[in-house]
Protein backbone atom coordinates (compact mmCIF):
# COMPACT_ATOMS: atom_id res chain seq x y z
CA UNK A 1 0.00 0.00 0.00
CA UNK A 2 3.32 2.16 0.86
CA UNK A 3 4.58 1.50 -2.70
CA UNK A 4 1.29 3.13 -4.23
CA UNK A 5 1.02 5.88 -1.83
CA UNK A 6 4.23 7.39 -2.03
CA UNK A 7 4.35 6.69 -6.07
CA UNK A 8 0.75 8.87 -6.04
CA UNK A 9 2.81 11.48 -4.13
CA UNK A 10 5.32 11.80 -6.37
CA UNK A 11 3.13 11.76 -9.23
CA UNK A 12 1.82 14.63 -7.89
CA UNK A 13 4.21 16.19 -7.03
CA UNK A 14 6.12 16.35 -10.23
CA UNK A 15 2.37 17.37 -12.12
CA UNK A 16 2.21 20.37 -9.43
CA UNK A 17 5.89 21.14 -10.29
CA UNK A 18 4.65 21.25 -13.92
CA UNK A 19 1.75 23.12 -13.49
CA UNK A 20 3.84 25.97 -11.67
CA UNK A 21 6.71 25.74 -14.53
CA UNK A 22 5.16 24.96 -17.39
CA UNK A 23 8.54 23.33 -18.86
CA UNK A 24 7.67 19.95 -20.23
CA UNK A 25 3.87 19.81 -21.23
CA UNK A 26 4.31 23.28 -23.00
CA UNK A 27 7.35 22.54 -24.97
CA UNK A 28 5.44 18.50 -25.73
CA UNK A 29 2.31 20.66 -27.27
CA UNK A 30 4.10 23.23 -29.31
CA UNK A 31 6.14 19.98 -30.51
CA UNK A 32 2.92 18.58 -31.34
CA UNK A 33 1.30 21.13 -33.35
CA UNK A 34 4.68 21.68 -35.61
CA UNK A 35 4.55 18.41 -36.24
CA UNK A 36 0.52 18.88 -37.42
CA UNK A 37 1.65 21.86 -39.22
CA UNK A 38 4.32 21.28 -41.18
CA UNK A 39 2.80 17.11 -42.03
CA UNK A 40 -0.60 19.63 -43.00
CA UNK A 41 1.68 21.48 -45.42
CA UNK A 42 3.42 18.58 -47.17
CA UNK A 43 0.54 16.36 -47.56
CA UNK A 44 -2.39 17.54 -49.20
CA UNK A 45 -5.56 17.11 -46.87
CA UNK A 46 -7.95 16.45 -49.84
CA UNK A 47 -6.21 13.69 -51.25
CA UNK A 48 -7.45 10.25 -50.33
CA UNK A 49 -4.03 8.89 -49.80
CA UNK A 50 -3.49 11.41 -47.16
CA UNK A 51 -5.33 9.19 -44.71
CA UNK A 52 -2.10 6.59 -44.95
CA UNK A 53 -0.23 9.19 -43.53
CA UNK A 54 -2.30 10.24 -40.43
CA UNK A 55 -1.28 6.81 -38.53
CA UNK A 56 2.65 7.56 -38.82
CA UNK A 57 1.92 11.18 -37.39
CA UNK A 58 0.43 10.16 -34.69
CA UNK A 59 2.89 8.46 -33.62
CA UNK A 60 5.90 10.70 -34.76
CA UNK A 61 3.97 12.91 -32.30
CA UNK A 62 3.73 10.27 -29.66
CA UNK A 63 7.39 9.22 -29.71
CA UNK A 64 8.88 12.52 -30.06
CA UNK A 65 7.20 14.19 -27.66
CA UNK A 66 7.05 11.64 -25.05
CA UNK A 67 11.14 12.12 -25.38
CA UNK A 68 10.87 15.59 -24.91
CA UNK A 69 9.31 14.85 -21.27
CA UNK A 70 11.50 11.90 -20.83
CA UNK A 71 14.76 12.99 -20.59
CA UNK A 72 13.85 16.38 -18.31
CA UNK A 73 11.76 13.41 -15.45
CA UNK A 74 14.73 12.61 -13.89
CA UNK A 75 17.21 15.46 -14.85
CA UNK A 76 15.17 17.52 -13.02
CA UNK A 77 15.49 15.86 -9.61
CA UNK A 78 19.40 16.41 -10.63
CA UNK A 79 19.22 19.82 -9.14
CA UNK A 80 19.82 20.15 -5.80
CA UNK A 81 20.32 16.42 -5.39
CA UNK A 82 16.36 16.27 -4.79
CA UNK A 83 17.17 12.64 -5.86
CA UNK A 84 18.42 11.91 -3.09
CA UNK A 85 16.56 13.12 -0.75
CA UNK A 86 13.65 10.35 -2.58
CA UNK A 87 16.69 7.90 -2.08
CA UNK A 88 16.54 8.04 1.81
CA UNK A 89 12.92 8.57 2.12
CA UNK A 90 11.12 5.62 3.60
CA UNK A 91 10.00 3.69 0.10
CA UNK A 92 10.73 1.22 -2.55
CA UNK A 93 13.18 2.41 -5.41
CA UNK A 94 10.31 0.82 -7.61
CA UNK A 95 7.98 3.29 -5.92
CA UNK A 96 10.22 6.26 -7.36
CA UNK A 97 9.78 4.38 -10.52
CA UNK A 98 5.78 4.09 -10.42
CA UNK A 99 5.77 7.84 -9.37
CA UNK A 100 7.40 8.74 -12.23
CA UNK A 101 5.87 6.69 -15.02
CA UNK A 102 2.42 8.19 -13.82
CA UNK A 103 3.62 11.08 -14.07
CA UNK A 104 5.02 11.20 -17.73
CA UNK A 105 1.88 9.07 -18.64
CA UNK A 106 -0.38 11.92 -17.70
CA UNK A 107 1.28 14.30 -19.15
CA UNK A 108 1.78 12.14 -22.90
CA UNK A 109 -2.37 11.80 -22.03
CA UNK A 110 -3.02 14.95 -22.43
CA UNK A 111 -0.61 15.91 -25.34
CA UNK A 112 -2.71 13.48 -27.00
CA UNK A 113 -5.75 14.57 -25.87
CA UNK A 114 -5.03 18.02 -27.25
CA UNK A 115 -3.23 16.88 -30.40
CA UNK A 116 -4.91 14.09 -31.94
CA UNK A 117 -7.94 15.85 -32.26
CA UNK A 118 -6.03 19.07 -33.92
CA UNK A 119 -4.28 16.60 -36.12
CA UNK A 120 -7.87 15.45 -37.75
CA UNK A 121 -9.16 18.79 -37.37
CA UNK A 122 -6.15 20.05 -40.18
CA UNK A 123 -6.14 17.17 -42.28
CA UNK A 124 -10.06 16.82 -42.63
CA UNK A 125 -10.16 13.61 -41.20
CA UNK A 126 -13.20 12.04 -40.68
CA UNK A 127 -13.23 9.59 -38.05
CA UNK A 128 -15.14 6.03 -39.50
CA UNK A 129 -13.37 3.28 -37.34
CA UNK A 130 -13.90 2.50 -33.91
CA UNK A 131 -13.23 4.96 -31.44
CA UNK A 132 -12.81 2.26 -28.60
CA UNK A 133 -10.17 0.49 -30.47
CA UNK A 134 -8.77 3.53 -31.44
CA UNK A 135 -8.31 5.07 -27.19
CA UNK A 136 -7.44 1.38 -26.73
CA UNK A 137 -3.97 1.40 -28.98
CA UNK A 138 -3.09 4.71 -28.07
CA UNK A 139 -3.54 3.88 -24.26
CA UNK A 140 -1.53 0.83 -25.14
CA UNK A 141 1.31 1.99 -27.11
CA UNK A 142 1.52 5.25 -24.57
CA UNK A 143 1.90 3.12 -21.97
CA UNK A 144 4.32 0.61 -22.77
CA UNK A 145 6.62 3.63 -24.61
CA UNK A 146 6.26 5.88 -21.15
CA UNK A 147 7.47 2.26 -18.92
CA UNK A 148 10.39 1.86 -20.87
CA UNK A 149 11.27 5.05 -21.49
CA UNK A 150 10.96 6.07 -17.77
CA UNK A 151 13.60 3.27 -16.80
CA UNK A 152 15.75 4.30 -19.07
CA UNK A 153 16.01 7.96 -18.59
CA UNK A 154 16.47 6.91 -15.01
CA UNK A 155 19.68 5.10 -16.63
CA UNK A 156 20.33 7.56 -18.60
CA UNK A 157 20.32 10.36 -16.44
CA UNK A 158 23.48 9.71 -14.69
CA UNK A 159 25.05 10.07 -18.19
CA UNK A 160 26.92 13.64 -19.24
CA UNK A 161 25.55 12.89 -22.78
CA UNK A 162 21.95 11.80 -21.62
CA UNK A 163 20.05 13.99 -23.94
CA UNK A 164 21.55 11.84 -26.92
CA UNK A 165 21.71 8.66 -24.70
CA UNK A 166 17.67 7.76 -24.18
CA UNK A 167 16.55 8.32 -27.91
CA UNK A 168 19.84 5.54 -28.61
CA UNK A 169 18.11 3.21 -25.99
CA UNK A 170 15.06 3.68 -26.39
CA UNK A 171 14.44 3.32 -30.08
CA UNK A 172 15.80 -0.11 -30.62
CA UNK A 173 13.70 -1.39 -27.38
CA UNK A 174 10.31 0.20 -28.29
CA UNK A 175 10.76 -1.03 -32.12
CA UNK A 176 8.14 -4.09 -31.43
CA UNK A 177 5.55 -1.74 -29.58
CA UNK A 178 6.06 0.94 -32.31
CA UNK A 179 5.65 -1.46 -34.94
CA UNK A 180 2.66 -2.79 -33.35
CA UNK A 181 1.11 0.31 -32.68
CA UNK A 182 1.14 1.64 -36.05
CA UNK A 183 -0.23 -1.06 -37.85
CA UNK A 184 -2.88 -1.37 -35.37
CA UNK A 185 -3.91 2.22 -35.53
CA UNK A 186 -3.84 2.09 -39.58
CA UNK A 187 -5.76 -0.83 -39.71
CA UNK A 188 -8.55 0.76 -37.34
CA UNK A 189 -8.09 4.28 -38.82
CA UNK A 190 -8.65 2.63 -42.65
CA UNK A 191 -9.84 -0.39 -42.79
CA UNK A 192 -12.01 -1.91 -40.41
CA UNK A 193 -12.32 -4.80 -42.29
CA UNK A 194 -8.97 -6.34 -41.00
CA UNK A 195 -10.19 -5.79 -37.15
CA UNK A 196 -8.69 -9.28 -36.57
CA UNK A 197 -5.05 -8.53 -37.65
CA UNK A 198 -5.49 -5.27 -35.59
CA UNK A 199 -6.59 -7.17 -32.30
CA UNK A 200 -3.15 -9.66 -32.97
CA UNK A 201 -1.05 -6.07 -32.91
CA UNK A 202 -3.01 -5.11 -30.08
CA UNK A 203 -2.29 -8.32 -28.07
CA UNK A 204 1.31 -8.68 -28.89
CA UNK A 205 1.66 -4.94 -27.83
CA UNK A 206 -0.33 -5.62 -24.59
CA UNK A 207 2.14 -8.58 -23.94
CA UNK A 208 5.16 -6.11 -24.74
CA UNK A 209 3.54 -3.66 -22.11
CA UNK A 210 3.20 -6.43 -19.22
CA UNK A 211 6.56 -8.09 -19.92
CA UNK A 212 8.61 -4.73 -19.92
CA UNK A 213 6.96 -3.04 -16.61
CA UNK A 214 7.46 -5.68 -14.31
CA UNK A 215 11.14 -6.34 -15.98
CA UNK A 216 11.70 -2.27 -15.55
CA UNK A 217 9.97 -2.44 -12.04
CA UNK A 218 12.17 -5.26 -10.83
CA UNK A 219 15.25 -3.87 -12.08
CA UNK A 220 14.83 -0.28 -11.06
CA UNK A 221 16.45 -1.04 -7.70
CA UNK A 222 19.68 -1.23 -9.62
CA UNK A 223 20.08 1.89 -11.86
CA UNK A 224 19.07 4.64 -8.78
CA UNK A 225 22.04 3.72 -6.52
CA UNK A 226 23.93 7.29 -6.06
CA UNK B 1 22.18 2.23 18.39
CA UNK B 2 24.65 2.18 15.29
CA UNK B 3 26.69 -0.91 15.13
CA UNK B 4 29.06 -1.70 11.96
CA UNK B 5 31.41 -4.24 11.54
CA UNK B 6 34.41 -5.36 9.01
CA UNK B 7 32.38 -1.98 6.87
CA UNK B 8 34.22 -2.26 3.04
CA UNK B 9 33.38 -0.33 0.40
CA UNK B 10 34.99 -0.68 -3.03
CA UNK B 11 34.56 1.82 -6.60
CA UNK B 12 36.47 1.25 -9.49
CA UNK B 13 38.96 -0.97 -8.15
CA UNK B 14 39.55 1.51 -5.22
CA UNK B 15 38.70 0.67 -1.19
CA UNK B 16 37.13 3.57 -0.03
CA UNK B 17 36.39 1.73 3.28
CA UNK B 18 38.92 -0.72 4.15
CA UNK B 19 37.09 -2.34 7.29
CA UNK B 20 35.79 0.56 9.72
CA UNK B 21 34.20 -0.95 13.14
CA UNK B 22 32.17 1.67 14.95
CA UNK B 23 29.32 1.58 17.85
CA UNK B 24 27.51 4.46 18.50
CA UNK B 25 25.14 4.39 21.25
CA UNK B 26 21.52 6.02 21.64
CA UNK B 27 21.82 9.42 22.43
CA UNK B 28 25.99 10.12 21.37
CA UNK B 29 26.44 13.36 19.31
CA UNK B 30 29.79 12.26 17.31
CA UNK B 31 32.19 14.35 14.77
CA UNK B 32 33.53 12.51 11.99
CA UNK B 33 37.40 14.23 11.13
CA UNK B 34 39.50 13.16 8.84
CA UNK B 35 41.37 15.18 5.23
CA UNK B 36 39.65 14.54 1.65
CA UNK B 37 39.13 11.76 0.27
CA UNK B 38 39.10 10.00 3.88
CA UNK B 39 36.02 8.25 3.49
CA UNK B 40 33.77 10.19 5.92
CA UNK B 41 30.84 10.85 3.58
CA UNK B 42 31.00 7.74 1.50
CA UNK B 43 30.84 6.53 5.07
CA UNK B 44 27.21 8.55 6.03
CA UNK B 45 25.85 7.50 2.77
CA UNK B 46 26.00 4.29 3.50
CA UNK B 47 24.32 4.76 7.05
CA UNK B 48 22.02 6.56 5.22
CA UNK B 49 21.30 3.78 2.54
CA UNK B 50 22.38 6.21 -0.55
CA UNK B 51 25.03 3.73 -1.22
CA UNK B 52 25.59 -0.46 -0.88
CA UNK B 53 28.26 -1.54 0.79
CA UNK B 54 30.62 -3.81 -0.46
CA UNK B 55 31.09 -6.21 2.62
CA UNK B 56 30.19 -5.72 6.49
CA UNK B 57 27.70 -5.34 8.38
CA UNK B 58 25.37 -2.55 9.75
CA UNK B 59 22.52 -2.86 12.42
CA UNK B 60 20.57 0.42 13.42
CA UNK B 61 18.43 -0.06 16.45
CA UNK B 62 18.76 -3.98 15.79
CA UNK B 63 17.55 -3.88 12.29
CA UNK B 64 19.89 -5.11 8.92
CA UNK B 65 20.36 -2.04 7.18
CA UNK B 66 20.49 -4.73 3.97
CA UNK B 67 16.60 -6.01 4.95
CA UNK B 68 15.54 -3.79 7.00
CA UNK B 69 16.13 -0.25 4.59
CA UNK B 70 12.86 0.99 5.05
CA UNK B 71 12.38 0.54 8.54
CA UNK B 72 16.07 2.20 8.81
CA UNK B 73 14.98 4.87 6.52
CA UNK B 74 12.53 5.89 9.08
CA UNK B 75 15.01 6.61 11.70
CA UNK B 76 17.19 8.82 9.61
CA UNK B 77 17.47 12.63 8.95
CA UNK B 78 20.21 13.33 6.36
CA UNK B 79 21.28 16.62 5.63
CA UNK B 80 24.20 16.51 2.82
CA UNK B 81 26.11 19.21 0.76
CA UNK B 82 22.94 19.95 -1.30
CA UNK B 83 19.78 21.47 -0.21
CA UNK B 84 17.74 18.39 -1.48
CA UNK B 85 14.89 21.28 -2.19
CA UNK B 86 12.93 21.68 -4.89
CA UNK B 87 13.72 25.22 -6.41
CA UNK B 88 10.31 26.32 -7.37
CA UNK B 89 8.53 24.70 -4.24
CA UNK B 90 8.22 27.20 -0.84
CA UNK B 91 9.43 26.06 2.18
CA UNK B 92 5.85 24.83 3.15
CA UNK B 93 5.37 23.02 -0.13
CA UNK B 94 8.87 21.28 0.11
CA UNK B 95 8.20 20.15 3.82
CA UNK B 96 4.96 19.29 3.18
CA UNK B 97 5.99 16.55 0.02
CA UNK B 98 9.06 15.29 2.42
CA UNK B 99 6.73 15.36 5.35
CA UNK B 100 3.69 13.44 3.51
CA UNK B 101 6.26 10.83 1.85
CA UNK B 102 7.39 9.97 5.47
CA UNK B 103 3.74 9.79 6.75
CA UNK B 104 4.05 12.47 9.27
CA UNK B 105 0.59 13.52 10.72
CA UNK B 106 -0.61 17.41 10.72
CA UNK B 107 2.03 17.74 8.48
CA UNK B 108 0.99 21.37 7.43
CA UNK B 109 0.83 22.79 10.68
CA UNK B 110 4.59 21.00 11.77
CA UNK B 111 6.10 22.36 8.79
CA UNK B 112 5.27 26.00 9.27
CA UNK B 113 6.21 25.66 13.08
CA UNK B 114 9.32 24.10 11.64
CA UNK B 115 9.70 27.01 8.87
CA UNK B 116 8.90 29.40 12.00
CA UNK B 117 11.53 27.90 14.48
CA UNK B 118 14.27 28.33 11.72
CA UNK B 119 13.59 32.20 11.30
CA UNK B 120 11.80 32.06 7.78
CA UNK B 121 8.10 32.75 8.55
CA UNK B 122 7.85 35.44 6.49
CA UNK B 123 9.35 33.61 3.64
CA UNK B 124 6.67 30.69 3.93
CA UNK B 125 5.27 30.91 0.36
CA UNK B 126 8.23 32.32 -1.56
CA UNK B 127 10.08 29.76 -3.72
CA UNK B 128 13.56 28.54 -2.36
CA UNK B 129 14.85 29.29 -5.79
CA UNK B 130 15.03 33.05 -4.97
CA UNK B 131 16.23 32.09 -1.30
CA UNK B 132 20.17 33.02 -0.23
CA UNK B 133 22.63 29.85 0.68
CA UNK B 134 22.11 30.16 4.46
CA UNK B 135 18.32 30.60 4.17
CA UNK B 136 18.30 27.63 2.01
CA UNK B 137 20.30 25.41 4.76
CA UNK B 138 17.86 26.43 7.37
CA UNK B 139 14.91 24.81 5.14
CA UNK B 140 17.05 21.87 4.34
CA UNK B 141 17.84 21.96 8.03
CA UNK B 142 14.20 21.61 8.54
CA UNK B 143 13.69 19.11 5.95
CA UNK B 144 15.72 16.78 7.80
CA UNK B 145 13.73 16.92 10.85
CA UNK B 146 10.52 17.08 9.36
CA UNK B 147 9.77 13.28 10.81
CA UNK B 148 11.59 13.67 14.55
CA UNK B 149 14.42 11.36 13.05
CA UNK B 150 16.13 9.33 16.39
CA UNK B 151 19.33 9.94 13.48
CA UNK B 152 20.82 12.81 12.18
CA UNK B 153 23.77 12.41 9.75
CA UNK B 154 25.19 15.54 8.85
CA UNK B 155 27.93 15.90 6.00
CA UNK B 156 29.74 19.13 6.53
CA UNK B 157 26.50 21.49 7.54
CA UNK B 158 28.89 24.08 8.73
CA UNK B 159 29.67 25.03 5.47
CA UNK B 160 28.87 28.37 4.05
CA UNK B 161 26.41 29.40 6.87
CA UNK B 162 26.32 32.44 8.81
CA UNK B 163 26.50 32.85 12.19
CA UNK B 164 22.76 33.20 12.37
CA UNK B 165 22.36 29.99 10.53
CA UNK B 166 24.84 28.46 12.26
CA UNK B 167 23.72 29.25 15.86
CA UNK B 168 20.07 27.11 14.60
CA UNK B 169 21.31 24.47 13.55
CA UNK B 170 23.47 23.90 16.56
CA UNK B 171 20.37 24.51 18.46
CA UNK B 172 18.57 22.21 16.29
CA UNK B 173 21.15 19.26 17.17
CA UNK B 174 21.37 19.98 20.73
CA UNK B 175 17.95 19.89 21.03
CA UNK B 176 17.71 16.63 19.03
CA UNK B 177 19.78 15.41 21.23
CA UNK B 178 18.16 16.48 24.48
CA UNK B 179 14.96 14.25 23.13
CA UNK B 180 17.59 11.51 22.69
CA UNK B 181 18.29 11.55 19.10
CA UNK B 182 21.81 10.08 17.80
CA UNK B 183 23.69 12.56 15.61
CA UNK B 184 26.83 11.84 13.46
CA UNK B 185 28.27 14.98 11.65
CA UNK B 186 30.88 14.93 8.85
CA UNK B 187 32.92 18.34 9.71
CA UNK B 188 36.04 19.98 8.76
CA UNK B 189 35.14 22.44 11.22
CA UNK B 190 36.65 21.47 14.45
CA UNK B 191 35.21 24.89 16.69
CA UNK B 192 31.77 23.33 16.26
CA UNK B 193 32.72 20.06 16.02
CA UNK B 194 34.39 20.51 19.90
CA UNK B 195 31.56 23.01 20.63
CA UNK B 196 28.22 20.56 20.25
CA UNK B 197 29.86 16.65 19.69
CA UNK B 198 31.12 14.48 22.79
CA UNK B 199 33.08 12.02 20.24
CA UNK B 200 35.79 12.70 17.90
CA UNK B 201 36.11 9.83 15.30
CA UNK B 202 39.20 10.66 13.16
CA UNK B 203 38.91 8.49 9.57
CA UNK B 204 41.83 8.17 7.61
CA UNK B 205 42.48 6.34 3.79
CA UNK B 206 38.81 4.65 4.94
CA UNK B 207 39.98 3.33 8.26
CA UNK B 208 39.05 4.83 11.96
CA UNK B 209 42.89 5.85 13.09
CA UNK B 210 41.35 7.35 16.50
CA UNK B 211 37.78 7.56 18.47
CA UNK B 212 37.89 9.61 21.54
CA UNK B 213 35.33 11.59 23.91
CA UNK B 214 35.77 15.06 24.68
CA UNK B 215 34.83 17.03 27.11
CA UNK B 216 34.43 20.88 28.19
CA UNK B 217 34.67 22.12 24.45
CA UNK B 218 38.17 21.24 24.64
CA UNK B 219 39.11 22.79 20.88
CA UNK B 220 42.71 22.28 21.61
CA UNK B 221 42.75 18.69 22.85
CA UNK B 222 40.72 17.87 19.20
CA UNK B 223 43.60 19.96 16.91
CA UNK B 224 46.25 17.81 18.93
CA UNK B 225 44.65 14.51 18.51
CA UNK B 226 43.78 15.57 14.93
CA UNK B 227 47.45 16.64 14.23
CA UNK B 228 49.13 14.17 15.65
CA UNK B 229 46.98 11.39 13.04
CA UNK B 230 47.68 14.13 10.02
CA UNK B 231 51.38 13.78 10.72
CA UNK B 232 52.99 13.45 7.05
CA UNK B 233 49.69 14.01 5.15
CA UNK B 234 49.45 16.98 3.32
Amino acid sequence: MNLFRTALLLAKKDLYSELKTKQILTTQIIFAGLVIVVFSFAFDPANNTTKAVIPGVIWVIIVFAGILGLNRSFISEQRNDTMQGLLVAPMESSSIYLGKFLANFAMMLVVEIVSIPFLFLLFDFKFNGSLGYFVLVIFLGSFGFIAIGTFLAALAANSKSSEMLLPLLLFPITTPILIGVVQATKIILTNMEKLSSAIAWIQLVTAYDVIFFVVCFLLIDYVLEV
Amino acid sequence: MIEIKKLTKQADNKLILRGVDLSIKKGETVAILGPNGAGKSTLLKVLATLIKPTSGLIKINGLDLKKDHIEIKKLLGYLPHSSLLYDHYSPLENLVFFGNIYGVNNVEQKASKLVKEVGLSFFLNEPVKNFSRGMIQRIAIARAIIHDPEILLLDEPHTGLDQGAISILNNVILSMKEKGATTLMVTHDFKQAAEICDRIIIVKNGRIVDDFKIENRNLGFVSEKYGLQMEGVS
